[in-house]
């Protein structure tokens, strides 16, 4: 170990290990207040910090394209669907007092006795063991273009097979008008439409979404 | 760089990610937690696809792959979330309850499940109808 030490300057930073730490360090106080706080479009709002926060790690270990992919993909789509999701379940926007569950002792028992664990193991692990930045640049886009053109080609497609299902499958899922047998979950809510409701309700209008569903329930 | 800072972050966030699985109450404060934590094997991934140096940019591959199913999973968990929030009126995961295994056959928390006796069930409506 000293030997490796050595050459690499122990406990001397370099300037990207520096950065990496600020920014990990922002990133990290992100996500603990993504979840411990009780406001829950803050959570949504601190969660963008976090990925954000991860992009920036991402061109630090010079992995360019993987950077802009998670700022497009994470930042741009994933909190924007969290937050439609926050307001279509009708979140509270102030603070609400029982964001946290009961079990948040043991939650935090099991999360900091495994990160106590994790860490230690992987120090442990990788302690003589440093990335070689300075060679040719590792996650450029035309490097991970052509890897993923030329040995991952398979996988990328049945990768858009996958994202056409789950485009399938939300829009079955959450299509208000759907056919009560189809979309699952509401018949083992049970006994809330009578039987002889059933057909005539599939000759209303689709149109007419919310204002049915309302009067149905009543 | 040494590669113990990449590995401790993606640690680290991953148990917080772990605890806000466990901690947190709304469904959709859930799928943050999740998305925390695939972010923290993402790191993990692309910092050892750098180490390693791969021929093949299996890391980084990987990574993109994992992006794209979690934008998967997020849409179908939301729509999920929504269709619970529409038949039960919460989107409260300590609520769901109908699968729970009662040893003496009696719910304590009938009011909000919708159990098996009559007088239990117009309540969901109720809730319903009241957030809406």
């Amino acid at each position: 170990m000293t030997l490796a030490a050595a050459s690499h300057g122990f406990l001397s930073p370099t300037g990207v290990e520096i950065a990496f730490l600020l920014v990990g360090l922002v990133t990290l106080g992100a996500a603990v207040v993504t979840v411990i706080t009780r406001q829950l479009v803050h959570a949504a709002l601190w969660l963008v910090v976090t990925l954000g926060g991860i992009a920036v790690e991402y061109l630090l270990l010079t992995a360019e394209f993987i950077a802009w992919v998670q700022v497009l993909i994470y930042v741009g789509s994933v909190v924007v669907l969290l937050l439609f999701g926050l307001m279509l379940t009708k979140a509270p926007i102030g603070r609400s007092p029982d964001a946290d569950s009961g079990n948040r002792w043991a939650a935090l028992t099991v999360a900091v006795a495994s990160a106590a664990a994790l860490v230690w193991v992987v120090t442990d692990a990788f302690r003589t063991t440093w990335i070689d930045l300075d060679g040719a640049v590792q996650g450029s886009t035309e490097a991970s273009g052509r890897s993923l053109f030329q040995y991952w080609v398979l996988p990328f497609e049945a990768l858009s097979v996958l994202l056409l299902a789950a485009l399938v499958g939300a829009i079955v899922l959450s299509r208000r008008n759907g056919d009560p047998e189809h979309t699952g979950g509401r018949k083992p809510a049970g006994g809330r439409r009578p039987v002889g409701d059933r057909a005539p309700a599939a000759d209303r209008p689709r149109s007419g979404g919310p204002a049915r569903t309302r009067e149905d329930r009543g | 760089m040494h590669l113990a800072y990449p590995a401790v972050l993606a640690v680290l966030l991953f148990c917080v990610g772990l605890y806000g699985v466990l901690a947190r109450r709304n469904a959709i404060l859930v799928l943050m937690s999740v998305e925390l934590m695939l972010n923290a094997v993402n790191l993990n991934l692309v910092a050892f696809d750098v180490w390693l140096r791969d021929k093949l940019h299996a890391g980084q591959a990987l990574t993109l792959f994992t992006i794209a199913v979690a934008a998967a999973e997020i849409g179908i968990g939301l729509a999920i979330v929504l269709l619970v929030y529409r038949n039960r009126g919460s989107s409260d995961v300590d609520r769901l309850r109908d699968l729970a295994e009662r040893p003496d056959g009696t719910d304590p928390n009938d009011d909000l499940t919708g159990g098996p006796d009559a007088a239990g069930r117009p309540r969901p409506d109720h809730q319903a109808e009241a957030a809406a």
